[in-house]
């Protein structure tokens, strides 16, 4: 069973909870994933309003964990602040840290990224870095406390599935006993299947999802791919190959020419 | 006295963060505050002295990815 921080968790699917078309395509795409986490976030609320309030309470009803985020953050002080601010809306210590450092591929600010998870670990947080694949952030990340690491497959909202296959396999052989979660840019559901087949330990989806023509329908595909992955990895794939080899045995054949 | 409360310049009366919210409408929101950018916690509310020019942010739970 997948531990974070302590925590056993029945699902190796977290879903994000925006962009949906509407909350109770949101509700029924959480059950669909079968996802016992989902991440959430914190906006400004106008107090005629009650979008957020409604929001948490539909959260709330399905029972499941919630892992804040700081989206939207560029800077060290903005994301501490918000995971202050979120720990106490949501009464969690998860926070899943992210301090972008670029708009157009939305990628992290490592080094503001690492400062803000020392900040957050001294003070008790569980923290969940939204990183790269890169083995020395890794390293700084796990030295500031970190426990999970959450490396992006690509860019946020792109897409375009696991964009470094070296990379992401030399991170997951680097820190065998580290949960890594697939956070950002899958697709399809191939793209989960593909990381848990690398030997991740959960994948975060939510645009691919959320976004899709059947949002619940393709929740359920997510799910599906994540156990055959998972399956995969477990049942031990065999090694690629550059030359055809026969899988009909050649001894025993007859001679027909 | 005149606050920015979420970016929108507003009129208050000037009370402590706790009333002022109430004031503004935020009564029974599950919300958290941030006065001029710091972190304020929701039981130091009551005691938190807000000034003229204060930049209030409120923020509440949201969709997120």
């Amino acid at each position: 069973m997948l531990e974070l921080y302590g925590t056993s968790l029945a699902s190796r699917l977290l879903l994000g909870t925006a962009r949906y078309p509407s909350p109770a395509v949101l509700s029924d795409a959480i059950r669909a994933a079968r996802a016992a986490v989902v991440t959430v976030s914190l906006r400004r609320e106008a107090a005629g309003e009650r979008a957020g309030q409604g929001f948490w309470s539909l959260i709330r009803a399905l029972g499941v964990r919630v892992l804040p985020n700081t989206a939207g953050c560029h800077s060290v002080k903005e994301a501490v602040t918000t995971a202050h601010m979120a720990r106490e809306v949501f009464a969690t210590p998860w926070v899943k840290l992210e301090v972008i450092g670029e708009d157009d591929t939305l990628q992290p600010d490592v080094f503001g990224l690492t400062e803000a998870a020392r900040i957050l670990c001294a003070e008790g947080f569980e923290v969940f870095p939204y990183t790269t694949e890169d083995l020395v952030v890794a390293e700084r990340l796990l030295a500031a406390g970190c426990r999970v690491l959450m490396p992006w497959g690509s860019p946020i909202g792109s897409g375009r599935g696991l964009n470094n296959l070296f990379g992401l396999s030399a991170l997951r052989a680097h820190f065998p006993d580290v949960p890594l979660i697939v956070d950002a840019g899958l697709g399809v559901p191939s793209h989960a299947a593909q990381a848990m087949e690398l030997g991740f330990d959960a994948v975060l989806i939510n645009t691919a999802v959320a976004q899709a023509t059947d949002p619940v329908a393709m929740a359920g595909a997510f799910a599906q791919a994540v156990e055959a992955g998972r399956a995969a990895r477990l049942a031990g794939p065999i090694e690629a190959r550059d030359f055809a080899a026969p899988s009909t045995p050649v001894v025993g054949q007859a001679f027909l020419k | 006295m005149r606050i920015l409360v979420n970016g929108v310049w507003r009129e208050t009366a000037g009370r402590e963060l706790a009333a002022t919210l109430e004031e503004l409408g935020y009564g029974g929101h599950v919300v958290s505050t941030a006065l001029n950018g710091e972190f304020v916690a929701a039981e130091a509310r009551a005691r938190t002295a807000i000034a003229d020019g204060d930049r209030l942010e409120v923020l509440a739970p949201m969709q997120g990815g």
